[in-house]
């Protein structure tokens, strides 16, 4: 029973995080420094999550499949491969060198 | 199969751009469900109960700290304040996404619970303010029937499936993020903002707990975006 409890308590917490940011008052969101602040920190965010995704296994860095998705995805992405088919390969690139031993 | 000519109810709408990307990073990581579902129930949750963590809590790095450290053996306290601790980048997500698409009433809490790494990193690789709005819903509510569904898949029964992993999934979590980031990186200020933060996650990772480094490449960003506008104004 307390598993349920705790598990309800963190829902709460979790929603609670994520509804903060849509409290603040819309005058806020009209100041000069809010757009370019939030693309500054979506490049960084997305950035950090590429290298999460890459090279981190839960407190540890690893070097594996997953670097073989990233090049593959990056020469995708050079010659302007539509989202989808990036995505396909990525995930096509990882399967294989996993298959080979990596 | 031909789809009929002259349908006469609503009108043929083929999906935006935004709208193709949300679905498609909705199925991406909605299949990773799976291993979610699988894992929770070998950490010794019921199946209802890791459905209401995808239901209830759905932002996946924090459901796999709580059922890690319940998998661990850890004070169920402690699993939730590592849980807590992974979701606070979601604050900086509901802030972003507040400014972006300036939900009103009963969609400001259908956003909030909708505001994920995909989802945000979904819209804001759109350029214009309708496809924002378009691939944020696309991408939220994609995954969120995905993920539920294929935690179902997963806690009952999914270890036949087998790791993820053999399906290159964590590959296409790769790709997907990076190609979200790619469009971004055409001047000089963006790519020092995106190598900065990448380094500084793995410079970090393996001294802090999951969650963490993405929130201090988002303050490093932010310091970083600050210096940068400052020397460009005129």
């Amino acid at each position: 029973m307390s598993l349920w409890i705790w598990i309800l308590i963190s829902c709460a917490i979790a929603f609670g995080t994520k509804f903060v940011g849509y409290l603040l008052p819309e005058r806020w969101l009209e100041n000069q420094w809010v757009l370019p602040l939030s693309q500054g920190v979506t490049v960084g965010l997305l950035a950090s999550l590429v290298a999460v995704t890459t090279f981190v296994d839960g407190q540890e860095l690893r070097l594996d499949a997953r670097v073989v998705a990233l090049l593959a995805a990056a020469v995708a992405l050079r010659f302007k491969a539509p989202y989808l088919a990036v995505v396909v390969i990525g995930a096509v690139a990882a399967a294989l060198a996993r298959l080979a031993g990596l | 199969m031909k789809r009929p000519l002259n349908v006469a109810r609503a009108p043929h709408r083929r999906l935006t751009p935004a709208q193709k990307r949300g679905l498609s990073v909705g199925l991406a990581t909605g299949l990773y469900g799976i291993s979610f579902g699988a894992l929770a129930v070998v950490a010794g949750l019921s199946v209802w109960q890791a459905w209401a963590l995808s239901l209830l809590m759905f932002t996946g790095g924090s459901q796999f700290a709580f059922i890690g450290v319940v998998g661990g053996g850890g004070a169920l306290g402690a699993a939730a304040a590592a849980a807590s601790l992974v979701g606070v980048r979601n604050a900086v997500y509901g802030v972003t996404a507040n400014a972006m698409l300036r939900p009103q009433g009963w969609r400001k809490i259908l956003a909030a619970h909708v505001t994920i790494d995909e989802s945000i990193a979904v819209a804001s690789a759109s350029e214009d303010p309708a496809e924002e709005r378009r691939g944020f819903w696309a991408a939220g509510l994609a995954v969120f029937v995905l993920w539920n569904l294929f935690t179902l898949v997963g806690a009952m029964g999914g270890n036949a499936l087998g790791d993820p992993k053999a399906w290159g999934l964590d590959g296409a979590a790769v790709a997907a993020f990076l190609g979200l980031l790619w469009p971004r990186l055409k001047a000089r200020d963006p790519i020092v903002v995106a190598v900065v933060a990448a380094l500084v996650t793995v410079l970090v990772a393996p001294f802090v707990p999951p969650g963490i480094p993405i929130i201090l490449a988002a303050v490093l960003s932010v310091l970083i975006t600050v210096a940068q506008r400052r020397r460009n104004a005129p």
